[in-house]
């Protein structure tokens, strides 16, 4: 007889492996990448929109004129001409930086990554939006930090509630690490930070001593403003701020960056060689090339017209077809929007259903990490052209209507406790 | 041996199971060309019939779970256009496919099976679900069992053990199917028992897997990810038990007019007795999966085993 486990290095893995177990919902959005689905779920750029010719001339030249530093190795702290362009991209949004400061990432992510390497020892409390995230929840878990959470309203992070969490957790002699915020057309609730409470969200970090991670993939990405004065621009020593032009660009060049005080920035660059030698020396001198050659300006506005006109395709069709009850935010930009159901229905438990339906989402519970967020989910609106994201709300009001008949019928909404992870992952379009 | 020509693994398609699917379907196309046959993975989409058209396989291998996979449509299909393909024919998938007709025609055949009830969705809306459900439990008792009447992979199925769980327990299966089928819970050991069809052997039954979940239930999760859930390969069963649990499953296999393979899930109750669950069309094939855990307890390579099943039936 032989006795078998379906993972049989289950004793040998690290703590910090427990959480990392996919749940029923992530296996449903295998099925969202079906052309049959209308997707609402994943974040994807639609990077279509950028000229693929002139990208494609530019890289071949890069690679005839440049190619062996293209496929050499480069240091750690990323190509200094690059370092220089990331400050003036900065600039548009307030920040004035030098280029020794920043450390260029594997998009943000890997920014993220290294900072809470290198804050975090694990049962540290890390303050995080209520919701935030996926992408960071997944990497404080790995990092086994506990994820307090702050409340968001239309507004952004809610000044009283930090300094409520902040005097709470004092008197339980505990100071979080880092305040995590994606200020800017926040992922997933869509929302921005008021102007008026930046400099507040910053009084109350200097107030408690905490640093804040300032997270701002989408701030260029604004409809109807321009970009808005970011954290970083106000404080340099307190923030840590992570850029990317995975939304400006495109994603799958995976560069990215962290802006950050010189000791800090230090210790970045020794945690990025530890973790990846270096990055891609190719796809660095490829987004330098793009930043001198291209109208890359001119290609953002192209972007935020683009999805400026999904995203009212989403509000007009949600306007028109949802079913009394939901509610939803208007993002002045990025790419989400944040839908809050009708009482007593619950995004997860409803996942299956619109899957049946042909639309997918994702459900409210993968942006927190308490297991909230059952009453909501994320509709994004990047991706699928303005005649799918119509069709994809038709079918998400039609499942709601479906979960309200259950609901009558049955009282309940069917939530059960599950495991895992409920996020999608980043190939999801 | 006759020789193959080249065969389509076919796997994905658009039911929950999908995921699943894609990892048995690479996984059986690996073993079968780590067996020397020259296979390719597509999958059930629209590009599919041209794909069969200009360029016809010997055979084709259906790892489909789920809806289309397992109601016997993909294979009608394939029989509409002449290919031949390894499994079940489309009149005895849809007979196993549908739980409550599938126990109907098991215990017809002299496998017990636990009492239940199959009701649709709008039973409950209809005529009130507290009433309905008041009657379910008159009827069958606590603890229950419930999962929707058709799908796999435990997706919409719980364990009810308080008629306060009933509610939550009936939505959560009506997200995955329209019928929910309600059971008497039956405990005892979980096992599966394949049943394989290989030229000149006639239906054999592999042996029993016996399956322990870490945590309380073998949900979703622990079927294919979290790493707790134990598998006995032989099941620690006695010889009279062992062999009991082998009738059972060809006796589901013959009873529903199942070929080439089939895995039928039972329980062993505290007293040995048997206890028919459902049986599968398209068992799983990934590197959890309980089919291949039997065929290795077996002594069968999973790549030449598969083989074997396409050349009895390659044209």
């Amino acid at each position: 007889m032989e006795s078998r486990r379906n993972d049989s290095y289950l004793d040998r893995y690290a703590a910090r492996a427990q959480g990392m177990v996919p749940s029923e919902i992530r296996a449903l959005f295998a099925v969202a990448s079906r052309p049959e689905v209308v997707s609402l779920a994943g974040g994807m750029p639609y990077v279509s929109a950028l000229p693929l010719d002139l990208v494609g001339d530019m890289a071949a030249r890069l690679m005839s004129t440049r190619g062996a530093d293209a496929l050499q190795y480069m240091s750690a702290q990323g190509d200094p001409g690059l370092r220089e362009q990331i400050c003036e991209v900065m600039a548009l949004e307030g920040i004035q930086a030098s280029g020794d400061d920043i450390v260029v990432t594997v998009g943000s992510q890997q920014a993220l990554d290294l900072v809470t390497r290198l804050f975090v020892d694990p049962g540290d409390v890390v303050l995080a939006e209520a919701p935030t995230y996926v992408g960071a929840l997944g990497t404080f878990a790995a990092f086994q930090a506990e994820v307090v959470h702050v409340p968001l309203d239309a507004a952004g992070l809610v000044p009283e509630a930090l300094r409520e969490t902040l005097a709470r957790l004092k008197t339980q002699g505990r100071t979080p690490k880092f305040l995590y915020t994606v200020p800017n057309f926040q992922n997933p609730a869509g929302v921005t930070l008021a102007v008026r409470r930046r400099a507040e969200i910053l009084g109350i970090c200097q107030t408690y001593d905490v640093l804040l991670v300032e997270d701002n993939a989408y701030g260029l990405l604004g409809f109807d403003s321009e970009p808005l004065r970011v954290l970083r621009a106000d404080d340099a020593e307190r923030v840590i701020y992570l850029g990317t032009f995975s939304k400006t660009i495109a994603p799958g060049l995976r560069v990215g960056w962290a802006l950050a005080p010189p000791a800090i920035r230090a210790k970045l660059v020794l945690a990025a060689e530890s973790a990846i030698l270096s990055h891609s020396a190719l796809t660095q001198l490829l987004v330098r090339e793009y930043l001198a050659t291209q109208p890359w300006r001119e290609q953002i506005k192209n972007f935020q017209e683009l999805y400026r006109e999904r995203r009212d395709a989403m509000l007009d069709s949600l306007e028109a077809l949802m079913p009394a009850g939901c509610t939803w935010n208007r993002p002045g930009g990025g790419f989400y929007v944040w839908l809050t159901l009708p009482e007593g229905l619950d995004s997860k438990a409803m996942a299956p259903r619109a899957i049946a339906n042909r639309v997918a989402y994702v459900p409210g519970t993968g942006f927190f990490a308490d297991g909230s967020g059952r009453d909501a989910l994320r509709l994004s609106y990047c991706f699928p052209a303005p005649e799918r994201i119509r069709e994809g709300v038709r079918r998400l009001a039609a499942t709601v209507e479906h979960e309200i008949t259950m609901l009558g019928t049955f009282g309940t909404t069917g939530t059960q406790a599950s495991t895992g992870v409920d996020r999608p992952g980043s190939d999801l379009t | 041996m006759r020789e193959l020509g080249h065969i389509v693994v076919l796997a994905g398609g658009l039911s929950y199971e999908r995921e699943v699917s894609l990892r048995s379907g690479r996984r059986v196309a690996d073993a079968l060309r780590g067996a020397g046959v020259e296979a390719i993975l597509r999958d059930a989409d629209s590009a599919l019939l041209d794909l069969l058209a200009a360029d016809p396989p010997d055979a084709v291998f259906p790892v489909l779970h789920g809806a289309a996979g397992e109601d016997g449509a993909i294979r009608d299909v394939l029989e509409l256009i002449g290919v031949p393909y390894v499994g079940s024919p489309p009149d005895a998938c849809r007979l196993a496919w549908d739980k409550p007709t599938a126990k109907a025609a098991v215990r017809a055949a002299g496998v017990r099976t636990p009492a239940s009830v199959a009701l649709p969705k709008e039973v409950f809306h209809d005529l009130g679900a507290a009433r309905v459900l008041d009657l379910v439990v008159a009827r069958l008792g606590l603890p229950l069992f419930v999962k929707p009447a058709r799908g796999g992979s435990a997706l919409g199925a719980s364990a009810v053990q308080d008629a306060a769980e009933l509610s939550a327990a009936m939505v959560g299966c009506f997200a995955y199917g329209d019928i929910a089928l309600i059971e008497r819970y039956v405990g005892g050991t979980e096992i599966a028992v394949g049943v394989i069809e290989l030229a000149g052997a006639g239906a054999t039954a592999l042996p029993a897997v016996e399956i322990v979940p870490a945590g309380d239930r073998y949900d979703y999760t622990a079927r294919y990810d979290a790493g707790g859930t134990e598998f006995f390969a032989p099941a620690r069963l006695s010889p009279a038990v062992a062999e009991a649990a082998a009738g059972a499953a060809l006796t589901a296999h013959h009873a529903l007019g199942l070929r080439d393979l089939s895995r039928t899930d039972l329980i062993v109750d505290v007293s040995g007795e048997i206890h028919f669950l459902e049986v599968n069309v398209a068992p799983g094939m990934t590197e959890t999966s309980l089919l291949p855990i039997a065929f290795k307890a077996a002594g069968l390579d999973l790549g030449t085993t598969c083989r074997d099943l396409l050349i009895h039936r390659a044209r």
